[in-house]
């Protein structure tokens, strides 16, 4: 029992350490590294919302694109201090999380489907058009950040960009374990199985799928933040159906309802869209989309599902052997 | 003020006709397998593709577009057969996943074969020129895409409420368990009409190649329009869907006409209103105890 504890214990610091350790070793590629962690907190928003709660949506991008022109814009207009900027696009997003959620949460399925759709199209489309707020086509440029705490500089070489990603994906991991492994976190599990038989037994479905949607977009609105005042600049593509798509991608490669899924996949991801984009631009979409197909086909449970897969197969073939 | 109104009622109804030449075959997918297909605009763009090659090439437009159709087919065939049909016992996150990989794959290859750029098909030139049409100038093609649509939707109809084929299929749409049941091969029908959905989608790429302009992005750029027509028009209701395009072809183009910079995010705000209202679409299917 005790050594299980350990073993766990180790399991848990691992990726942690290495973010670490990639800190001092590829210093000259620092934005990489930060790329990854926003990828990979966007990634645990989504599971969250799809993995545990089984909404199915295709609008994450809304929330990460919006927490990235609300950060941004923040820093434009009001105040260049990241962390009120980033507690901005926490709060909008929460807000407009909870709104749109109240309206949309009781469809399911397709209907559902197309209603975040819809979503993440509105504000796409109005970004592109709204020329004078968003820069439209050009991007929202000229942020400019003050240190964060009026210490860490942010510059060129990405480190304090980093280190703020870190402590920011490290905060809300520590929370969204917190609510997965609640007795809330466990009423959400049921919703995802059997909606009818958890309302039949008295919990409150509508809400708790509007609070986890909710929590979910503050999430995704975090790691917008994040990517706007990493970047310093926000582009459209953050509003993109493909933006929305590749986040999912992301969390299933790596394997739903783990929280490390999205580890394992945002990682996984952009290290393959980083070398095949070198091979030819457009060869990781062909890449990613044959993984996508694969997975779903032979890998429910996403890679980090690969051993126990291959143990299932093994038990399988045994049992086969003795009759 | 009259010919004006004309005007945007025939780019509407050319636009429609596009948009439910293409969707029939999703709604009907998606009516009577239950599967979310997003990969259905990947089809279309393949069949506009190979339309596109081969009429720079000096091929007939007829001829390709045919091609098109049959090319699209029978892609939908073999992924019917192979990639589809395990899907069918899976929950819809799973098919959301599939398809889109499925949609990445199609974008990535088109972009390796084709190149980045938009890709032309070459219309007749009688097609290209304005036509008189008694109070004005108007395109031929799209009195084109009209009459193709028009006739399309016809035979379509005409199959559906008259044949045998037609009866199975909305036996099999409205409850797939009695129609096994009664001795209706259900699993041929779905490779049926899945093949011939994917044909009608090849073929409305090829066609309206002109109103929805081919690019490597047309599949997922264009997904959600065919789905909304779908969804907006009831999953699996054929009449639904013809009237959800057409409703949505004319909304579209009279905003393109009055409040041009509000028009794209104005036509999804009105599909959002619409579904809070109606969740199964503007003609429910009608059972589905």
């Amino acid at each position: 029992m005790r050594r299980a504890r350990v073993v766990a214990a180790i399991g848990h610091a691992v990726p942690w350490a290495i973010a670490v350790v990639y800190f001092f070793a590829v210093p000259s590629d620092l934005d990489f590294g930060t790329q990854v962690m926003i990828w990979i907190l966007f990634a645990m928003s989504l599971d969250l919302a799809l993995g545990y709660a089984g909404i199915l949506t295709l609008g994450q991008a809304a929330f990460f694109g919006l927490g990235a022109y609300t950060a941004g814009l923040f820093a434009i207009h009001l105040s260049p201090d990241p962390l009120l900027g980033h507690l901005a696009a926490i709060g909008v997003t929460m807000l407009v999380g909870a709104l749109t959620g109240a309206m949309i949460l009781h469809t399911t399925g397709v209907t559902l489907l197309m209603l975040t759709l819809a979503i993440v199209s509105v504000l796409s489309q109005y970004a592109n058009q709204a020329t004078d707020l968003t820069g439209g086509d050009n991007g929202l440029q000229g942020i400019r950040l003050d240190p964060i705490f009026g210490v860490f500089e942010f510059n060129i070489f990405g480190k304090t960009a980093y280190f703020y990603a870190l402590v920011v994906l490290f905060g809300w991991f520590v929370l969204a374990r917190r609510i997965v492994h609640s007795p809330f976190g466990r009423s959400l599990d049921g919703i995802r199985q059997n909606p009818h038989r958890m309302r039949a037994i008295g919990t409150p479905v509508w809400w708790r799928l509007l609070a986890i949607y909710t929590i979910s977009a503050a999430m995704a609105g975090s790691a917008g933040a994040l990517s706007a005042h990493a970047t310093r600049f926000v582009g459209l593509s953050v509003l993109d159906l493909l933006t929305s798509g590749t986040v999912t991608v992301a969390l299933i490669l790596g394997g739903t309802r783990r929280l490390y899924g999205g580890f394992i996949g945002a990682t996984i991801y952009l290290v393959v869209q980083d070398y095949s984009a070198k091979i030819s631009p457009f060869f990781w979409e062909f890449v990613v989309g044959g993984l996508l197909i694969a997975t779903v086909l032979l890998l429910e449970g996403g890679l980090l599902d690969f051993g126990p897969a291959v143990l299932r197969l093994r038990d399988r073939w045994q049992a086969g052997q003795r009759r | 003020m009259g010919s004006f109104g004309l005007t945007v009622l025939l780019d509407g109804i050319s636009y429609g006709m596009i948009l439910f030449l293409i969707s029939v075959g999703l709604t009907v997918t998606m009516g009577l397998m239950r599967v979310v297909n997003l990969a259905h605009g990947a089809f279309a763009m393949i069949g506009g593709y190979v339309a596109g090659y081969l009429t720079q090439r000096g091929c007939n437009f007829y001829l390709a577009a045919l091609a098109a159709a049959a090319a699209a087919a029978a892609l939908g065939a073999v992924t019917e057969r192979t990639i589809y049909r395990p899907l069918y016992r899976k929950g819809e996150l799973a098919q959301v996943l599939l398809t889109i990989g499925f949609v990445f794959v199609a974008t990535g290859a088109v972009t390796e074969i084709f190149g980045a750029f938009p890709y032309p098909v070459v219309f007749p030139p009688y097609l290209t020129r304005p036509l008189d049409i008694g109070f004005r100038q108007y395109p031929a093609y799209r009195l084109f895409l009209i009459a193709s649509g028009a006739a399309i939707a016809l035979l379509l109809w005409l199959v559906l409420d008259n044949s045998l084929y037609g009866a199975r299929l909305r036996a099999a749409v409205d409850n797939p368990r009695m129609a096994r049941a009664v001795g209706i091969n259900v699993s041929l029908l779905f490779t049926s009409t899945f093949t011939v959905g994917c044909g009608l989608a090849g073929l409305g790429g090829a066609l309206g190649a002109g109103i929805l302009s081919l690019e490597p992005a047309y599949a997922l750029k264009y997904v959600v329009l065919f789905l909304v027509v779908v969804i907006v028009g009831g999953e699996g209701s054929f009449e639904g869907s013809f009237v959800a395009a057409m409703a949505l072809g004319i909304i579209d183009t009279l905003g393109k006409y009055f409040v041009a910079e509000a028009a794209p995010y104005l036509l999804y705000t009105a599909v959002f209103a619409l579904l809070l209202w109606r969740p199964k679409g503007l003609v429910p299917p009608r059972s589905l105890a």
